[in-house]
């Protein structure tokens, strides 16, 4: 995100050997972007999901600081809802079944 | 353009004949590049039948287009998987349509709204969110043609081509930060 603090990048977790079976729920990934501002995000947050400002500050912090956040989760069709509505949102979101 | 603030229940602001022309054409041609999309769509019988349209199953080449139309999963450059690319063409073909519909619509709003030799715009709590998402749409799109990084200058080195077009995007940056302080303050 746009800001003047350096952002520091963390590696993403290997994925585990198992294979997903179809009850584990999915996930709403954003991605960290140069561009979209901080305020904006923590904006969207609130707005899409009625996240408290705390709750969506620290969800939008986390997206700058180690280059994405879990934001939702739940059913496939939840969060394909939800991964449509960051789009619409300019944000850059996909979503995963953790293995 | 002195930023947004709070006039009672509305939100507003005032641009300069410039202010306006740039920001009318930028969204315009952000307008233009959607609707251009849209139409590349697939259209079948079946389609206009059911009221069920289906969209393109491939990312566009454009990198502008491809950044406002994402991926619904993050495909490994190298090597992505046949299921992930499967379900994606497929998430894409469903929802690029109505992603479409709502971007060209926010950018209509911005269009209907802002006058074209500019002056007062008072814009209601609704109309705020669409200016703010297309504010954010044409920061994305400039942001990516410029190759905007995280730590970008506030200004390049005067030989840079991009130089030029480095302050409007600055300054969208601030139209837009101005205008989510007044939508939350």
């Amino acid at each position: 995100m746009s800001t003047p603090v350096a952002a520091e990048q963390t590696q993403v977790e290997p994925a585990g050997a198992e294979v997903a079976d179809s009850d584990t729920p999915w996930r709403t990934v954003v991605w960290n972007d140069p561009v979209n501002l901080m305020s904006y995000v923590t904006y969207v947050f609130q707005k899409l999901f009625g996240y408290s400002r705390d709750h969506a500050t620290k969800l939008m912090l986390d997206v700058h600081h180690k280059g994405k956040a879990i934001v939702s989760s739940g059913s496939k069709e939840k969060v394909e809802a939800d991964v449509a509505k960051l789009h619409a949102a300019g944000l850059w979101a996909t979503m995963e079944q953790p293995s | 353009m002195n930023g947004w603030r709070r006039k009672g229940a509305l939100i507003a602001a005032s641009f300069e004949q410039q202010e306006a022309a740039v920001l009318r054409g930028l969204v315009s041609q952000l307008e233009d590049m959607l609707t251009a999309r849209a139409e590349e769509a697939p259209q079948d019988e079946l389609a206009e039948l059911t009221g069920i349209r289906t969209g393109p199953t491939e990312s566009p080449d454009d990198p502008v287009l491809s950044r406002l139309l994402p991926d619904f999963h993050k495909l490994d450059p190298d090597n992505p998987s046949r299921e992930d690319l499967d379900s994606a063409a497929a998430m894409r073909s469903i929802h690029e349509p109505e992603l479409l519909d709502l971007k060209v619509g926010v950018a209509k709003v911005v269009l209907d709204t802002l006058p074209r030799d500019g002056g007062d715009v008072l814009l209601t709590e609704e109309q705020a969110d669409s200016w703010l998402g297309a504010l954010n749409d044409v920061r994305l799109a400039l942001g990516t043609a410029l190759d905007v990084t995280e730590d970008m200058p506030d200004e390049l080195p005067e030989d840079d081509p991009r130089s030029p077009h480095l302050g409007v995007y600055h300054w969208l940056t601030w139209v837009q930060e101005t205008l989510i302080q007044a939508l939350t303050g």
